[in-house]
């Protein structure tokens, strides 16, 4: 489907006339969707699959259990905010998007900014503690696209922990936007789960802006979707700002999963940690992408970036680009990445203790992304993404 | 009872078992003494099944059982227990997790009930202090920066913990200092008993001193060429193995 025939299915008279709005679809209109020839997008091919792409197939969302919903936060149903559903902390209100909402950098965010009906913002003074908050998006009964836009600001030494669900039924597309302003001395652990139908389209864009000493400690575990990419422009604005961006992708079948990364050090003293790992089963294929930017005036930066993927069978590929591009003479960057297979020898030194070989192989795989996960540390995420991590494993083991 | 006939196994089509004939009775230990590259790891190997060997001949019978019709798992679950003779290394997975993991595994398929955390906990840091292990080795990964001879001694830990009936020591006394080589036996020796039996595979009659065994047997060139009570040991160690293949 082009373009034009993807715009041709939305109802456009319900685009609002906002001149933000208005601008952001010319500029979605102009651009398209990317294609191989886009550097940025060389290894995820959003536009063929969209060629292909069946609305009709069709999920029942009745079906879909909300996470277990202890702790403050909103549901978003096909990008609409559901008031029976959510439970918000005092700081998290509906964002009125028209005010606030630009036509953004990319494609995928001036689709979002033209077409996007809810948001949520949360916005915390200085020294405020959030606490923990969950933000649940589900899909499925819509033949729209699904254009969310989430605005946080956080003040000088504020604390926010969010929890990010992105689940659905059926073929639907996902495009939700971050927003993230970080204080001075902010900190934000942000932990991110898509867990969307697999025959779903789910592309997340997150901006992260942060200032002196700010924290960002982000995981993002991907296991659904047809296709995925979650994309991250993180700038560190102030001095000494910590960024530790972990990710996991679990693919099989047909699926393909990118993450792709952009960390943006602009001033002296800044810590960025990269963790990404990929486990590829079936014809799937990963892709990572990692960039490091260290402005001249950034001296002192401390880059981390490692990549591992793990092949599970012959067909499965991935494709992995780290760069770095280095304008400061004082700094410490660092990447790496391996390709692999599980190693018969561990897998026979299980079964020998006797363990079946499903289970030695889904130990193997679990062992595999631990340091991934390593920023969800013992926090009460944890077995929402071990549950994500096992229910994977089940599936693609039938 | 472990009752092995004319066994013979290839790897890669290279013939390494030429016809080994042998019987462990219950409650017994035999020793397995032999020169490098004798084939006494393929043994071990091919009896708890590791994939790569072509068994092409011969049977091997485990308590009545087909043991090479069985899957390794179903081999362990039935009672076999391969000490490595180079335990392999499991990044990311916790020794504790792994050991209590096996149990369990073991324990479902013998029909018996699994161990939760708590109780696993403590049978395994009371093993431990038998064992005189340090006690952060069930917090660290898998033989993870292990020094060889802490591998040796966690693979007897393991043992302890998942009460085989037939072990397989391969080469477990290598490495090993003499605290650590009576720690082992002691081990061994704890397990003895009329369900127990064991092939201790072993270079140096110095393990022998503390693990007395009921036969000693000399692989060579892929076949049993001498079998005799304890004192064969002293023979080999006071002769080597010269003129035996022939004999
Ligand atoms: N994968 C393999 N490919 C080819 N040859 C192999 C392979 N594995 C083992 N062999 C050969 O099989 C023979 C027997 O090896 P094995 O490890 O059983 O000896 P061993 O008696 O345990 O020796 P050691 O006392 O040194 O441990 C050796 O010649 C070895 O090189
Ligand atoms: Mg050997």
């Amino acid at each position: 489907m082009s373009e034009l025939d993807f715009l041709d299915r939305i109802d456009l008279a319900s685009v609002s006339e906002h001149p933000h709005r208005l601008a952001a679809l010319d500029a979605f209109r102009a651009a398209g969707f990317p294609t191989r020839r886009d550097e940025a997008w060389h290894f995820t091919d959003l536009k063929a699959r969209m060629r292909d792409f069946d609305w009709a197939q069709k999920g029942d969302q009745a079906v879909l259990a909300l996470p277990d919903l202890s702790w403050a936060g909103v549901v978003l149903r096909d990008g609409i905010w559901d008031a029976a559903s959510s439970r918000p902390a005092p700081f998290m209100s509906r964002l009125v998007r028209d005010e606030v909402v630009r036509a953004g950098s990319t494609a995928l965010v001036a689709l979002n900014a033209a077409l996007g009906q809810d948001g949520v913002e949360m916005v915390l003074r200085d020294g405020e503690e959030g606490g923990t908050v969950m933000m649940v998006a589900q899909a499925g009964a819509s033949a729209q696209p699904i254009t969310p836009r989430y605005r946080v600001v956080l003040g000088a030494q504020a604390t926010l922990t969010i929890i990010e669900v992105a689940q659905g039924s059926g073929a639907y597309v996902h495009d939700p936007v971050w927003d993230i302003t970080l204080g001075p001395g902010a900190r934000l652990d942000h932990y991110r789960l898509q867990d969307e139908s697999v025959q779903s389209v789910h592309i997340a864009t997150v901006f992260v802006a942060m200032g002196e000493a700010a924290h960002y400690n982000g995981f993002t575990l991907a296991v659904g979707a047809s296709l995925a990419r979650s994309e991250f422009h993180v700038a560190l604005n102030g001095a000494r700002g910590d960024v530790h961006l972990n990710a996991a992708q679990l693919l099989t079948g047909r699926q393909h999963g990118d993450v792709t990364t952009v960390i943006a050090h602009k001033a002296p003293l800044g810590a960025s940690r990269q963790t990404v790992k990929s486990v590829i089963d079936g014809a799937a294929r990963g892709v990572f992408q990692g960039r490091i930017e260290v402005d001249r005036i950034a001296q002192k930066t401390d880059g981390y970036q490692m990549n591992q993927a793990l092949l599970l069978s012959p067909e499965a590929e991935i494709d992995s680009k780290p760069e770095l591009e280095i304008f400061a003479d004082d700094v410490k960057c660092s990447h790496g990445a391996t390709i692999g297979a599980l190693d018969p020898e561990q897998i026979f030194y299980l079964r020998s203790r006797g363990i079946a070989e499903a289970d030695a192989r889904a130990l193997l795989i679990r062992a595999f992304l631990t340091e991934a996960l390593e920023p969800i540390g013992e926090s009460m995420a944890r077995p929402l993404f071990e549950a994500a991590i096992e229910g994977w494993w089940r599936r693609a083991a039938l | 009872m472990l009752e092995i006939k004319g066994l013979t196994a290839t790897i890669e089509d290279k013939i390494i078992l030429k016809g080994i004939d042998l019987v462990v009775p219950d409650g017994e230990i035999h020793a397995i003494m032999g020169p490098n590259g004798a084939g006494k790891s393929t043994l071990s190997y091919v009896l708890s099944g590791r994939d790569g060997y072509e068994v092409t001949g011969g049977s091997v019978l485990f308590d009545g059982q087909d043991l090479l019709a069985m899957e390794p798992e179903a081999r362990a679950a039935a009672g076999v227990f391969l000490a490595f003779q180079y335990p392999v290394e499991l990044p990311g997975v916790g020794n504790a997790n792994f050991i209590r993991t096996a149990v369990n595994a073991v324990r479902k398929a013998r029909g018996e009930p699994e161990m939760d955390t708590v109780a696993f906990l403590k049978e395994a840091r009371a093993a431990i202090k038998r064992l005189s292990m340090p006690e952060d080795m069930l917090k660290r990964n898998v033989n993870v920066g292990f020094s060889g001879g802490e591998k040796k001694r966690n693979e007897i830990l393991q043992m302890a913990l998942l009460q085989p009936r037939l072990a397989l020591l391969d080469e477990t006394d290598s490495g090993l200092d003499i605290d650590a080589l009576r720690i082992v036996a002691d081990g061994v020796n704890a397990a003895r008993g009329p369900n127990f039996s064991a092939l201790v595979i072993t270079h140096y009659q110095r393990l022998l001193d503390h693990i007395v065994p009921d036969r000693v047997h000399v692989l060579a060139g892929g076949r049993i060429v001498r079998s005799g009570g304890p004192e064969l040991a002293l023979e080999l160690e006071a002769h080597g193995y010269a003129g035996l293949e022939a004999a």
